[in-house]
């Protein structure tokens, strides 16, 4: 891309260098830069470095939450001692020459908290939601974790990746009476 | 008078005296009158409903076939056009709105999606409305154009016309 700048440059952007000096620790990867910048996180240091990221780097936009299921990559399983989930925060701000962020973070099937980021962002609650619905991960401290796109009574998570693509049957025997009642 | 009485008169039980009587049953003028002010819910979900707000709009012009009178209120209105996806969220809402419409009413499925789901195989999606509720038109496309749902609102008047009950009633004891 850069074909002016030197080899010996580190070309990593500026906002993963801050991040590396402040969360030795905390970054499980390398900054990947293909198709915008994403980063590995430590589940323990997310709250922390989404807030550092909000307070002191202007990334002051929360654009989406969502999770992938990884259990049919034993590629990506492998990297992060298989953690099923990744619940990625999409980051933006006006400022910088790096607009948009990636943070990802693991998550295992045992243990399927992760801190909710309501206080730093009011949209978040929605999206947390979303995620709850579709992936049942758990946010802790959200005020209200229910379900927001399935009907309550719903059983499953549909984006995962066990869950059959026709469902279970729910689109044919819906109870409508009781949905009425 | 012309083409409207000719509806009204047409059939064995029914003449015209030489001069400016006309005589005819009850039910016929009933079906005609109700054949010529269908009151349609509109109840778009997807992007069937962009062909159906073209229809209702001036280039089609549903109101040269006496629909012009969209009620968004279930309780005044005799024809529910179900154009778009029905999720499971949703069909429990669209069953509550048909239940509210008055009798005698219509239903027309509009679409792929509507009828039986279309492209959209999924987990959440109604495979059909008529699973749910007694449709009396099924209109294929996906969109199907507006002179389809011209056609299919004809349809519907044509069938009250002849007298027939809507699918409504007939599944009824
Ligand atoms: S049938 Fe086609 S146009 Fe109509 S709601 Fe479905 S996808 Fe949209």
């Amino acid at each position: 891309m850069t074909e002016e700048k030197e080899i010996t440059e580190d070309t990593t952007p500026l906002v993963i260098q801050q991040l590396r000096e402040k969360f030795a620790d905390g970054l499980l990867s390398d900054a990947e830069v293909n198709n915008g910048v994403a980063v590995v996180v430590n589940k323990d240091n997310l709250y922390a470095i989404l807030e550092y990221l909000k307070t002191d780097l202007a990334y002051s936009m929360l654009l989406d939450i969502t999770a992938v299921d990884n259990s049919n990559l034993e590629e990506e399983l492998m990297k992060y001692d298989y953690a099923r989930f990744m619940v990625v925060y999409h980051l933006y701000t006006f400022e910088g020459e790096t607009p948009r962020i990636r943070i990802k973070v693991p998550v295992n099937d045992k243990d399927l908290i992760v801190p909710s980021i309501i206080n730093l962002w009011k949209g978040a609650n929605w999206l947390e939601r979303e995620t709850y619905d579709m992936f049942g991960i758990q946010f802790e401290g959200h005020p209200n974790l229910e379900r927001i796109l399935m009907p309550n009574e719903f059983e499953g998570h549909p984006l995962r990746k066990d869950y059959p693509l026709r469902g279970r049957g729910e689109r044919e025997r819906f109870n409508f009476d009781k949905q009425n009642a | 008078m012309g083409l409207a009485t000719d509806n009204i008169i047409s059939g064995a039980s029914t003449e015209q005296s030489d001069g400016n009587i006309i005589t005819t049953t009850i039910d016929k003028v009933v079906n005609w009158g109700r054949k010529n002010s269908l009151w349609p819910m509109p109840f778009g979900t997807a992007c069937c409903a962009i062909e159906m707000m073209a229809t209702l709009a001036s280039k089609y012009d549903l109101s040269r076939f006496g629909s012009e009178a969209i009620r968004f209120s279930p309780r005044q209105s005799d024809l529910l056009i179900v154009s778009g996806r029905i999720s499971i969220k949703m069909m429990p809402v669209l069953k509550r709105i048909y239940d509210q419409m008055p009798d005698p009413k219509w239903v027309i499925s509009m679409g792929a999606c509507a009828s039986c789901g279309g492209v959209f195989d999924t987990y959440t999606l109604i495979q059909g409305v008529d699973q749910f509720l007694p449709v009396d038109v099924y209109i294929p496309g996906c969109p199907p154009r507006p002179e389809d749902l011209i056609d299919a609102v004809m349809q519907v008047q044509r069938q009250i016309q002849k007298g027939e009950l809507p699918k409504g009633v007939e599944a009824a004891p």
